[in-house]
């Protein structure tokens, strides 16, 4: 029985895709991310019993081909725990759609206050602030596309007032109710 | 009599969160099985403490396994003393709880969830406290959050959505890489118990128990809120029920706090990362303070203050010797009673104020003189004014750094002094305002145009009289963005427009920030919109359980001696090793 080299490539596959899943601001792809990252994990467990041998069931099997029953055993408690937790997470973001039409990380509105209370610094750059044009291509889709009237104002507020940083006479879009 | 005690603060919690989704449509039955299952627990760890400070550590193997093949539940000092101030705490939040849910009218529809996810909560923590080997710690941390997650997001309003997603993901994050790390122990030793990994981590190469170590600390880093993995706290806590934020803020960190010390003590003793740690405990304290000062929320402040303290623990972990050990292990049994009981007084404060802003509440200790003392004697512990109990720590903490003597240790010192004198100013902030001058002309309310009203410069109300329309605080911000933007493009010019489009901003950003639906499950601060006049007196169910958690942090200072005394003896257990190894492997086996 060899190691395979196949258990690893497809982990640190799922990883990398997973962390860039969980990075973006859309929560569905944050919830894939989650999957993708835990199904990572499991596959991590599973690979760290060693190479794969026969069931462990005295009996079928003599004790030294068997695969060791153990992280087996855990990867199935991690499996019904992500998978419980998944089901919590849709939840969440189908509720989140409900109340305001969102499904975006939110923005700690109090901490914006507070950090603005002072000195008028910029926050950080926040995707959903920009002009749709300059967003990343992965926030097109959660955010609205058409500019209204509110908007038209608030880009010629920019470009008259170009000190002020763009949270402070604008909102995100996303807390704008399309109407 | 440590076997049949040992499963009793998990199987009790988890069989009453059972029975009491079984009873959920009678409320008062709930309530009363809740309430005995917690004050069962807690005699139960009471009980563990005697009998594990008499003779020393015990383990018990559950299902009568043989012990590296079965789940270990393990007794000593330092677990023993967790689950009981761990039990004390849940008591406390709640009878508060209940207090509030008849204050505020639910008998008719009660929300019965919150009991059983109270319970399975605790029985997660007091799993955590009780693990033997590292998979178990792992279903305590996954028990205990899930119930986090339902509990953190309680009606399910739009601000506490907001902040769960955060929560969880982070929380996600931090589990998959503890998981993560499971799974190189197991590939690296073969095995998960801890006291048999004490044993066979020793013997890998160097390389490897840096990385196992660093994976676990980090993982438990991020739970505990240390610095750089601190910063989903203060979004996430102060949205939450008063009694959630509470029994959060005591314990959920320091489940955190009790792994960290587990990790450095039991797996990994050499003391490999103590250097991080130290920086670590200093950016903690120092950053999470500064945060405090700057923020106007009762809340948030103590979520700041929260983190900040979070940094004395881990800096007496991280000197890596006996007193520090136990300064570390006190301060956490002190910070976990005094953290509780200053967020169930924040909730009171809301409830008597009609907000938590330290800008728009004012007068309270003559309008309520009770509540001011319940705030003050515990602030002060906070800030560590002798003789209580914070000062205790604080001073025994610090000596130990003193003891220690390296240039590191000395500049945590003076961290630790700062920060304490920072915390005093946060928390006479606070004082002064809110309580100390005199109340405002018109009763304080957490309404959008208030909260613009103490943004920033250039926002005053008065600069536009009449142009934007009162934004209504009720549906969740949006609605209250759509008429106060209304009116944006007809507006004049000039800095009059800028003024207003500013205000108009401000008042959009606080909508969201401060209105909540009117919930219908009428817990918490979901109840903003019929929350009782200051006119009202306390409830007193509420008032009772505050003023017996503050008993208990007063309590703290008076048998702060033999309980000084309790924690050397942990601290003492905790770097010896040999008990902990002898009660799980046998005497034979231990090396």
């Amino acid at each position: 029985m060899t190691p395979t080299v196949v258990l690893p490539v497809v982990i640190g596959g799922l990883y990398a895709a997973g962390v860039y899943l969980l990075l973006d601001r859309s929560l569905t792809r944050v919830l894939l991310g989650f999957v993708l990252l835990g199904n990572a994990t499991n596959l991590l467990l599973l690979s760290s019993g060693g190479v794969a041998g026969l069931a462990p069931i005295l009996g079928v099997a003599e004790p030294e081909e068997m695969s060791d029953p153990l992280p087996q055993a855990l990867v199935l408690t991690a499996i019904v725990i992500t998978f419980g937790i998944s089901a919590f997470l849709l939840a969440m973001i189908y509720r989140s759609w409900r109340l305001v039409r969102q499904e975006v990380v939110g923005i700690d509105e109090e901490d914006r206050r507070v950090a603005a209370r002072e000195a008028m610094d910029a926050d950080d750059l926040d995707p959903d602030d920009l002009d749709p044009d300059d967003r990343p291509a992965a926030h097109a889709d959660s955010l609205h596309p058409g500019r209204t009237d509110t908007e038209h104002v608030d880009a010629a507020l920019r470009r008259r007032h170009p000190g002020i940083a763009s949270d402070d006479v604008d909102l995100p879009p996303t807390q704008r109710s399309r109407s | 009599m440590t076997s049949v005690l040992t499963p009793l603060p998990v199987l009790l919690p988890l069989l009453g969160a059972a029975g009491a989704l079984l009873v959920g449509r009678h409320p008062r039955t709930q309530r009363t099985l809740s309430i005995l299952v917690l004050t069962a627990v807690l005699a139960v760890s009471v009980a563990l403490l005697l009998l594990a400070d008499e003779n020393g550590a015990e383990a018990v193997s559950v299902g009568g396994w043989p012990v590296p093949l079965g789940i270990v539940l393990v007794v000593d000092r330092l677990s023993a003393l967790m689950l009981v101030v761990a039990s004390t705490v849940a008591l406390g939040v709640l009878v508060f709880a209940v207090g509030q849910g008849s204050a505020d009218g639910d008998e008719e529809t009660p929300l019965s969830i919150f009991h059983p996810t109270f319970l399975v909560l605790i029985a997660g923590v007091s799993n955590a406290f009780l693990a033997g080997d590292l998979f178990n710690l792992y279903v305590g941390f996954e028990i205990l959050l899930t119930a986090s997650y339902v509990l953190l997001t309680l009606g399910g309003s739009a601000p506490r959505i907001r902040a769960g997603i955060t929560y969880i993901v982070v929380s996600l994050l931090s589990s998959l890489l503890f998981l993560a790390a499971i799974a190189l122990v197991y590939a690296s030793t073969g095995t998960v118990n801890m006291a048999q990994l004490a044993v066979r981590l020793a013997e890998l190469p160097e390389g490897t128990q840096l990385l196992l170590q660093s994976m676990l600390l980090i993982a438990f880093c991020i739970k505990a809120a240390v610095f750089p993995l601190s910063a989903w706290l203060p979004d996430s806590y102060p949205t939450a029920p008063a009694p959630v934020t509470a029994v959060f803020a005591g314990l959920l960190t320091k489940v955190g706090v009790y792994a960290v010390i587990r990790t450095q003590t039991l797996l990994f003793p050499s003391g490999a990362l103590d250097d991080v740690l130290m920086w670590a405990a200093l950016a903690t304290m120092v950053i999470g303070i500064l945060g405090a000062v700057a923020q106007t929320d009762i809340r948030r402040i103590l979520s700041f203050t929260l983190v900040s303290h979070i940094g004395y623990m881990v800096f007496g972990i991280a000197l890596g010797t006996t007193a520090g050990m136990a300064g570390a292990v006190f301060y956490v049994a002190h910070h976990i009673a005094i953290q509780t009981t200053l967020f169930l007084v924040a909730g009171l404060v809301e409830r008597q104020g009609g907000s938590t802003s330290v800008d728009r509440l004012g007068g309270l200790a003559r309008s309520a003189p009770l509540l001011a003392l319940l705030f003050f004697v515990p602030a002060m512990n906070l800030a560590g004014i002798p003789p209580l109990s914070g000062f205790i720590g604080k001073l025994g903490l610090l000596e130990a750094g003193v003891d220690e003597g390296s240039w590191p240790a000395m500049v945590l010192v003076g961290g630790g002094v700062l920060t304490s004198l920072l915390t005093l100013v946060a928390i006479s902030r606070v004082w002064t305002r809110a309580f100390w001058r005199p109340a405002a002309a018109e009763p304080a309310a957490d309404t959008a145009r208030a909260a613009a009203s103490d943004a920033g410069p250039d926002t005053t109300p008065d600069t536009t009289p009449d142009t934007t329309p009162e934004p209504a605080p009720e549906p969740v911000g949006v609605a209250a963005a759509n008429g106060a933007a209304s009116p944006a493009p007809s507006a004049g010019r000039g800095r009059r427009t800028r003024a207003a489009a500013r205000e108009r901003a401000w008042a959009r950003h606080t909508a969201v920030a401060t209105a909540t639906t009117p919930s219908e499950d009428g817990f918490g601060d979901g109840s903003r919109g019929r929350r009782p006049g200051p006119e009202q007196p306390l409830p007193g169910v509420m008032l009772g359980a505050t003023m017996a958690m503050v008993a208990v942090t007063a309590a703290l200072t008076v048998v702060a001696g033999p309980l000084y005394g309790y924690t050397d003896r942990a601290a003492a257990d905790l770097w010896d090793r040999t008990p902990y190894l002898e009660s799980v492997l046998g005497e034979r086996n231990a090396p």
